[in-house]
C-alpha cells in the first residue's frame, strides 16, 4: 500500500530535518521523503493523510514501560498497553525483565515476542535478566537472551547487593557485546522508605530515602563500568548528584548514557502534599534542587532519554494510607505532552526533545531506529502542536489510572501512528 | 492541603493533625478542655452533650491507656461508646482498610477514634467517611498524636502560663515520635519562645531545622535553662536497627536524671506522654519527683479529648451542670 504524509512540518533530529515535506511510504517503508508540495511522478500513493499544521516525527521509543504480562494479566495486558502506548505516539516499547516467569531464559523472551505479534499493536523490545530470576547469585545465558533477540541485560527493581557478581555480571555482558541496564539503588537504604528522605518525609512521619541510596550504587556502578568496560545505561535517575556523577564518567570516556521520566522531570517532593498515593513512586520523586540538576542534565546531554517507567496499578493499588499503596505512576499517555511541556518551559528545543524520545533512546536500544529516512521501517508519530486536552485520568486507555497530571493542560495531541506504515492509531475514529 | 479539618465556618470537623489550625482554636480547645476538667471531680461525672450519639475506637494498634482514655471522655459526655480492636478482626484476614470502613459506617456511627500504624491512615479514613462523621486521630504512624500534644499544651499553660517565655526541651526517639511531631507544632503555633530537639543524629528524622527546632545531641547543652522537660519514650525495637548501641548507654547520655535537670529552671516541669521506661529515658526519683507533672498529663486528657469530641461533633460549648 502507498501512502503519502502530506504537508506536515517534519522534525528528524537525526538527519538535522525540520521543514515542510511529505513523506512517501510503501511496503511499510519510507521511500522518499520530498519537499512538501513537489510530486513525483512515478508514486501514486493509495491514500494520504494530510498534516497540514501538524508535526511528523519518527515514532516514540520508551525505555521502560511495564505491560504486566505476563505475570499479572489481572492488572493489565499487552493488548490494553500497546494501546495506550499508540495512543501516546508510541511505535517501540521496552519491557524490563521483571515479568513473572522472569525474563531469564530465551522461552520467556520468545512467548513475549508471540504476543508482541499476536496482541501488540506497538513493537515490543525486552531487556534479559542480569542474573537468573533476578535473584543477584548466577548469571544468565546472556548470549542465549541476545540470540532470542534481548536488547541488553538489566536487573529492574531487585537490588544487586554482590559488587563481585555485579562485577562478573558486566564482564560477561560486556564480552556477549550487550548492554546492561541500571536500575541503581542501595538496597539498605530504599527498601524501607516511600518517600525521599528530606523535609517532607521529616513532616508527615514517612520512612525516607536518602539520596545516598541511589549515589552510593550508581557511584560503585560507575567504578565498575570504568574497569569492565561493559556498554551501561542507568534507568530513572532521580538525584542530581547522579547527573554529576554520570558527568564526570562521560567526560572520561566512559560508555555511560542515562534516562529520566517526566514524573521526575517535574515534581518534586512536596507533591506528595497530604499523603497523595498517586505520587507514590520508586525512585521517589526529590527535592526541587535535584529536580533542577535533572533538568540541567537533560539540556547539557548528560541525559539524553526520556522514559515513562509506565506501571499500570488498579485503583485498590492506590487506595489506602501511604506507606500501603503501591508505587508507579501510568505514563505512556502522557510521555510526549510532558517531554513538549518542557519545550514551552524553555529547558529543550523542540528537536531536542523529539530526540530525547526518539532517536536517543534508539541508539541506547542499538536499533536501527527512531528516525526518519529512506528505507527505514515507517514508524512514525503525527501530532497537533497547537491542541487544548486536559488530562483526564478516567479516560486513559492504559488499565491503569494512577496519573498524578489528572487536570493538567496540554497544548498537544498526538492524531496518527504509524507502525510499517500502517494507521494503528487515529484521533478522529479512534481505532 | 489540611483544611479538610475544617468546616467552610472554620469550625472542626475532623481532627487529624495540628498543622494548619490557627492558635485560637488551639486555644479554644484549651479553654473547653478547662470547663470539662471540673465534670471529673463532680459526684455524677457526666454531662448529655453528647447523647445519643455513637462513637466508635477504631484502634488497628494495641493501646490500652488512649483508648481507655477516650472511652472515658466520650462516656462522660453520655455518648455510646463501641471499641474495636481490628488487629484481631477482619483486617487479619486481609480486609482493606477501606472495606472495614464502609462496614462500620454501615452501622450509623457518628464518630471515628483511629489509632493506626500508618503514617496518613487517619486522613486516607477522614477523606472516604460519610459527609457528618468525625474523625479523631489518636496516632497515625510516626505523623501526629494531635491530642497527645493539646493535653501537653494544656499542661504546660496550666503550669506556666504565657507561652512566648518559655523554652521547651524534648529528649528522645523525635525521628519515630509522632508526639512530638505533633508537639513541636503546638508549640510553635502558640508562639513559644524556643523549642529545642536534644537526641543523639540517628534519632533525629533528616532536617530536623525544617520543623523550626534548635538540634542538641548533648542534652547538659541542650537543658540550660529550659522551663519544660518532655522526655519520650524509647522503644526496645531500636537497639535493633542500629540507632542507639545500648539502654544503658541511653540512660547515660539522654537520661533525665536529677543531676541533668538540676540544669533546667529551677521551676522547670518534667513530662512524658507514657507510658514511662524508668532508668532508661528518666530516673524514678525524677519520674515520681516534685517537678514532675506526668500523671496530671493522664487527667489532662480526659478533659482535652472532652473538648475536642464535642467540638468535632458540632456540640455547643457551654457546660450544662448536672447536679443530682
Amino acid at each position: 500500500m502507498k501512502l503519502r504524509i502530506a504537508n506536515g512540518r517534519v522534525i528528524d533530529p537525526a538527519s538535522q530535518i525540520d521543514g515542510q515535506h511529505d513523506i512517501l511510504v510503501a511496503d511499510g517503508k519510507i521511500v522518499a521523503i520530498e519537499t512538501a508540495g513537489t510530486t513525483s511522478s512515478d508514486f501514486t500513493a493509495d491514500t494520504s493523510i494530510d498534516a497540514g499544521g501538524l508535526i511528523v516525527c519518527p515514532g516514540l521509543i520508551d525505555l521502560c514501560a511495564r505491560l504486566r504480562e505476563p505475570g499479572q494479566e489481572h492488572t493489565a495486558t499487552v493488548a490494553s498497553e500497546t494501546l495506550a502506548a499508540v495512543k501516546g505516539g508510541i511505535t517501540s516499547l521496552c519491557i524490563p525483565p521483571d515479568t513473572d516467569p522472569v525474563i531469564d531464559n530465551p522461552a520467556v523472551t520468545e512467548y513475549i515476542e508471540d504476543k508482541g505479534k499476536d496482541a501488540a499493536l506497538s513493537k515490543l523490545f525486552t531487556v534479559g535478566a542480569l542474573t537468573q530470576n533476578l535473584e543477584g547469585k548466577l548469571l544468565t545465558e546472556m548470549a542465549a537472551l541476545k540470540a532470542a533477540g534481548c536488547v541488553g541485560v538489566g536487573n529492574a527493581y531487585t537490588p544487586l547487593k554482590s559488587s563481585l557478581v555485579q562485577q562478573r555480571a558486566m564482564e560477561y555482558a560486556a564480552s556477549m557485546g550487550l548492554t546492561i541496564f541500571i536500575n541503581a539503588f542501595d538496597s539498605s537504604l530504599q527498601t524501607k522508605g516511600c518517600v525521599h528522605q528530606g523535609a517532607i518525609s521529616t513532616r508527615l512521619g514517612l520512612n525516607g530515602i536518602p539520596e545516598t541510596a541511589e549515589t552510593i550504587a550508581v557511584a560503585r556502578d560507575l567504578l565498575l563500568i570504568e574497569q569492565t568496560n561493559v556498554r551501561a545505561h542507568f534507568h530513572q535517575i532521580s538525584t542530581a548528584r547522579a547527573v554529576e556523577m554520570i558527568a564526570m564518567a562521560q567526560q572520561k570516556g566512559l560508555p555511560v548514557t542515562a534516562d529520566i521520566t517526566p514524573h521526575h522531570l517535574h515534581l518534586a517532593e512536596h507533591d506528595v502534599g497530604n499523603f497523595d498515593s498517586l505520587c507514590h513512586v520508586i525512585p521517589p520523586l526529590r527535592s526541587i534542587r535535584d529536580r533542577d540538576g535533572l533538568q540541567q542534565g537533560l539540556r547539557n546531554g548528560i541525559i539524553t532519554a526520556i522514559s515513562s517507567d509506565h506501571q499500570p496499578l488498579d485503583e485498590d493499588a492506590k487506595m489506602g494510607p501511604f506507606d500501603e499503596t503501591t508505587p508507579g505512576i501510568s505514563g505512556l499517555e502522557t510521555l510526549l505532552p510532558l517531554t513538549l511541556r518542557l519545550v514551552d518551559d524553555d529547558l529543550l528545543t523542540l528537536s531536542q526533545a523529539i530526540a530525547c524520545l526518539t532517536f536517543n533512546p534508539a541508539s541506547i536500544l542499538g536499533i536501527d531506529s527512531g528516525r526518519i529516512n529512506v528505507n527505514a521501517p515507517a514508524d512514525i508519530c503525527i501530532f497537533n502542536p497547537d491542541a487544548h486536552t486536559t488530562c483526564n485520568p478516567d479516560r486513559l486507555l492504559s488499565a491503569g489510572k494512577n496519573t498524578p497530571f489528572g487536570g493538567w493542560l496540554f497544548n498537544n495531541e498526538v492524531t496518527h501512528t504509524l507502525i510499517n506504515g500502517k494507521i494503528v492509531f487515529q484521533l478522529t475514529t479512534g481505532l | 492541603m489540611i483544611n479538610n479539618q475544617l468546616t467552610d465556618s472554620g469550625r472542626l470537623r475532623h481532627f487529624l493533625t495540628i498543622e494548619g489550625l490557627k492558635r485560637p482554636l488551639l486555644t479554644e480547645i484549651m479553654d473547653h478542655a478547662e470547663q470539662f476538667s471540673s465534670v471529673s471531680n463532680q459526684h455524677v461525672k457526666k454531662v448529655p452533650l453528647l447523647r445519643g450519639k455513637t462513637i466508635v475506637n477504631l484502634f488497628f494498634e494495641n493501646s490500652t491507656r488512649t483508648r481507655t482514655t477516650f472511652e472515658l471522655a466520650a462516656k462522660r459526655l453520655s455518648a455510646d461508646v463501641i471499641n474495636l480492636n481490628i488487629s484481631t478482626s477482619a483486617t487479619a484476614k486481609g480486609e482493606s482498610l477501606l472495606d472495614t470502613l464502609h462496614n462500620l459506617e454501615a452501622m450509623h456511627s457518628d464518630m471515628f477514634v483511629v489509632r493506626h500504624s500508618q503514617s496518613g491512615a487517619a486522613e486516607f479514613i477522614a477523606q472516604h467517611v460519610a459527609p457528618h462523621v468525625s474523625v479523631i486521630n489518636a496516632g497515625d504512624g510516626c505523623h501526629a498524636h494531635p491530642t497527645q500534644a493539646m493535653l501537653d499544651m494544656f499542661t504546660i499553660r496550666r503550669h506556666k502560663k504565657h507561652f512566648p517565655d518559655l523554652s521547651v526541651a524534648i529528649v528522645g526517639d523525635i525521628l519515630h515520635s509522632r508526639v512530638a511531631r505533633s508537639q513541636i507544632q503546638a508549640l510553635a503555633t502558640l508562639g513559644v519562645g524556643e523549642i529545642r530537639v536534644i537526641a543523639p543524629q540517628t534519632l533525629l528524622p533528616s532536617n530536623p531545622q525544617s520543623l523550626g527546632v534548635h538540634v542538641f545531641h548533648d542534652i547538659e547543652e541542650g537543658l540550660k535553662n529550659v522551663d519544660v522537660v518532655i522526655t519520650l519514650r524509647l522503644q526496645n525495637e531500636r537497639m535493633q536497627g542500629a540507632l542507639i548501641p545500648s539502654s544503658r548507654e541511653y540512660f547515660d547520655r539522654y537520661g533525665l536524671t536529677q543531676g541533668k535537670l538540676k540544669l533546667a529552671k529551677p521551676d522547670a516541669i518534667v513530662m512524658h506522654p507514657g507510658p514511662i521506661n524508668r532508668g532508661v529515658e528518666i530516673a524514678s526519683n525524677v519520674a515520681d519527683g516534685p517537678q514532675s507533672v506526668i500523671l496530671e498529663q493522664v487527667t489532662h486528657g480526659i478533659a482535652i479529648r472532652m473538648a475536642i469530641m464535642s467540638m468535632t461533633l458540632g456540640a455547643r460549648a457551654e457546660l450544662q451542670e448536672n447536679r443530682s
